[in-house]
């Protein structure tokens, strides 16, 4: 069995196309995107440039902020910060933004197998 | 050191002779019996095939977030980490960044889609709309050879520790040890199935982030819960490196080379973990997509926590076990969190570490096994060999047979790889998984016009690459350190591939595709709706 022959059973095929192309459907898609890529984007850039700084500018990491610790350390832990902010940020998005449009058009599709 | 850190450590500086082993081995014999228990229970409801990979797509969000983070922290990032932190500061915490943020890729673009369009594996998801044969048969491969590897690492880890941790010396010993931990690895594996290998996981990821934070805390008191002051006593060892441990370079900083291979190795770490089979599997235990949200959610608390935990406890072990003591120990670098738990807490804390980084072992060991008995059994027995003409009984059959070949090759690979360079074997499965699955996992979920052909190109092409890199790279062959010290056909400079094998493997993908003409519009509609509507979606089983 192939991935989703069996789901598709006995059924006339669904015409998955004209789904795709619906307005619903298209809008849902460009919410994702417009949230998942630029903040992919910025996360990326965002930790190779910690990455590119801890390679190569090791001294400016090295100064002191507050007592012993340092720039470097400061960075690192703003890498944790923006890790839990974005996942806070995208599960509440999804929550409002995603889910309800995708849940309807489950239902829809669900329905009308 | 300061003095209310001296009044507190009632003995400071607990030394190697003080460990003993009974108590080691007692707790950790209580572990396993503790989970065998479970794992039978468990194993009363696994029957047909979506219970012996997905466990019945049964469990919530927060325990699959448990379970990952049960899977995700190996023993390299326990015992490797902090070593790595104590010895070379600041240097160790880089990996734990990269660790960590990876977790972003799985949860923004990878882990809900995954979970809406597959099955049991990640080859579902790739061949959905491909040719089924070749693709399933590439996945297949990929995730055999980056289990196998990352396999390979955990039960050579396994051998080193058995020194240190049992107090067991010379080859026999150590042997018979792995043998034990594979043997119990494959009764959860068999018997339990994926139900009994997520409750150990379970199990094991709660004992770990506890036992963690418990040290953590007590370190923390030792010096006034004051980062700063933990810092200035670290960097004040005689024995340590100083003020270099609290800046990078301590490690990577000698030449540009080593600089390009941190960068490599860097890329390799971000983008690995969202092609890790063993992590994307887990995706398919809960019954929605929404829950797989969930749980990478609370995977990426419990880790980000975590390797919180581990900064304090690398320094700990800087400063109050130093790096004379951590280097002179059986375990080398592995030995710095365990000895931070004898000098803290005496024999008793360090049999519970003890315990705790052997079940890491065991956990993530079964782990590894179940995916790649499944993605055997359920890509290549059924779909490639069989065309998809099998049953689910003899399905899972052949997945049972496979786990156990792959539980005898786990024990016979750690017993040979066993003075091998764990870092290495690590950081090679992250590099094979960054470059063989994730441009086609991306590909194929977002990228309309992406067929067939560009899947295989960048699988292999990727696969071949990182492989080929590696064993010309100095982790093999030229170096002090190398795999094969003797001889020297070290072409490739740098230790970790990355960043030259991943993007070539994106870039194999888009031409590969340019070159076919194939294109699936129907498939590649109905794949793409339902990856974001989650329609006709695997539903969890109902017992």
């Amino acid at each position: 069995m192939s991935a989703s022959d069996d789901d598709v059973g006995g059924a006339p095929e669904r015409d998955w196309e004209e789904v795709q192309s619906g307005p619903e459907f298209t809008e849902l898609r460009r919410r994702l995107r417009v949230f998942v890529f630029p903040l992919t984007a910025f996360f990326i850039t965002w930790y190779l440039l910690y990455v590119l700084m801890a390679t190569y500018a090791p001294d400016f990491m090295a100064t002191p902020v507050f007592g012993n610790v340092n720039v470097g350390l400061v960075f690192g832990l703003l890498q944790f910060v923006t890790t839990f902010v974005i996942t806070g940020l995208y599960a509440r998005y999804a929550d409002r933004r995603l889910d309800p449009i995708a849940d309807k058009l489950r239902h829809e599709l669900e329905e009308t197998k | 050191m300061t003095t209310p850190a001296s009044l507190l450590l009632a003995d400071t500086g607990g030394t190697i002779t003080e460990i003993n082993p009974v108590l080691n081995m007692s707790v950790f014999g209580l572990f396993v019996l503790v989970t065998l228990f479970i794992v039978f229970r468990a194993s009363r409801n696994t029957k047909t095939a979506a219970d012996y990979y997905a466990a019945g797509r049964s469990f919530s969000g927060p325990q699959n977030g448990f379970a990952i983070a049960g899977d995700y922290l190996s023993a390299a990032s326990f015992l490797g980490i902090c070593g790595a932190i104590a010895i070379n500061g600041y240097d160790g915490f880089l990996y734990s960044i990269g660790f960590l943020v990876a977790w972003l890729v799985a949860l923004l673009l990878v882990a809900e889609l995954l979970r809406n369009t597959g099955k049991f594996t990640m080859g579902d998801v790739l061949a959905f709309r491909m040719r089924q044969r070749p693709v399933r048969a590439a996945a297949a491969i990929a995730t055999l050879a980056v289990s196998f590897f990352y396999l390979l690492a955990q039960m050579a880890g396994g051998g080193s520790l058995v020194n240190l941790l049992l107090g067991i010396e010379g080859e026999v010993g150590q042997n018979v040890v792995i043998a034990v931990v594979g043997v119990v690895m494959i009764v959860y594996v068999l018997i339990g199935g994926m139900k009994g290998t997520t409750w150990v996981q379970i199990i094991k990821a709660g004992l770990l982030i506890s036992g963690a934070l418990a040290m953590t805390v007590w370190v923390l008191a030792l010096h006034g819960f004051n980062l700063s002051e933990l810092l200035a006593d670290a960097a004040a060892r005689p024995d340590g490196k100083g003020e270099a441990l609290l800046a990078p370079g301590a490690q990577y900083g000698e030449s540009w080379l080593t600089k390009l291979d941190f960068l490599s190795l860097g890329v390799a770490l971000v983008l690995g973990t969202a092609g890790l089979p063993h992590v994307l599997m887990r995706f398919y235990t809960v019954p929605t997509a929404k829950e797989a949200r969930r749980s990478v959610v609370w995977a990426i608390a419990l880790i980000g926590l975590f390797y919180l935990f581990t900064l304090v406890l690398g320094y700990g072990a800087g400063a109050l076990v130093g790096a004379d003591e951590i280097n002179g120990a059986p375990g080398g670098v592995n030995s710095a969190a365990p000895l931070l738990a004898l000098a803290l807490g005496g024999p008793l804390l360090l049999g519970f570490i003890a315990a705790v980084a052997f079940a890491t072992i065991l956990a993530v060991v079964a782990g590894l096994t179940i995916t790649a008995s499944a993605s055997f059994a359920h890509d290549v027995y059924v779909n490639v060999l069989r065309r998809g003409a099998s049953d689910q009984v003899n399905e899972v059959k052949v997945a049972r047979i496979t786990a156990l070949v792959i539980g005898a090759m786990a024990i016979a690979g750690g017993i040979l790889a066993k003075n091998q360079n764990v870092a290495f074997l690590v950081a090679l499965a992250f590099a094979v998984a960054a470059s063989a699955n994730l441009p086609t996992i991306l590909y194929t979920l977002f990228w309309r016009r992406f067929n067939t052909s560009g899947a295989l190109w960048s699988m292999y092409g990727g696969l071949g690459a990182a492989l080929l890199l590696i064993v010309f790279s100095p982790a093999v062959s030229g170096g002090e350190k190398s795999m094969i010290p003797g001889v020297d056909f070290a072409l490739f400079p740098l230790s970790n591939p990355g960043i030259v094998s991943i993007p070539l493997s994106f870039l194999l993908g888009w031409v590969g595709t340019m070159l076919s003409s194939e294109r699936n519009p129907k498939k590649q509609a109905e794949m793409e709706v339902r990856s974001l509507t989650g329609a006709g979606a695997e539903k969890a089983v109902a017992h």
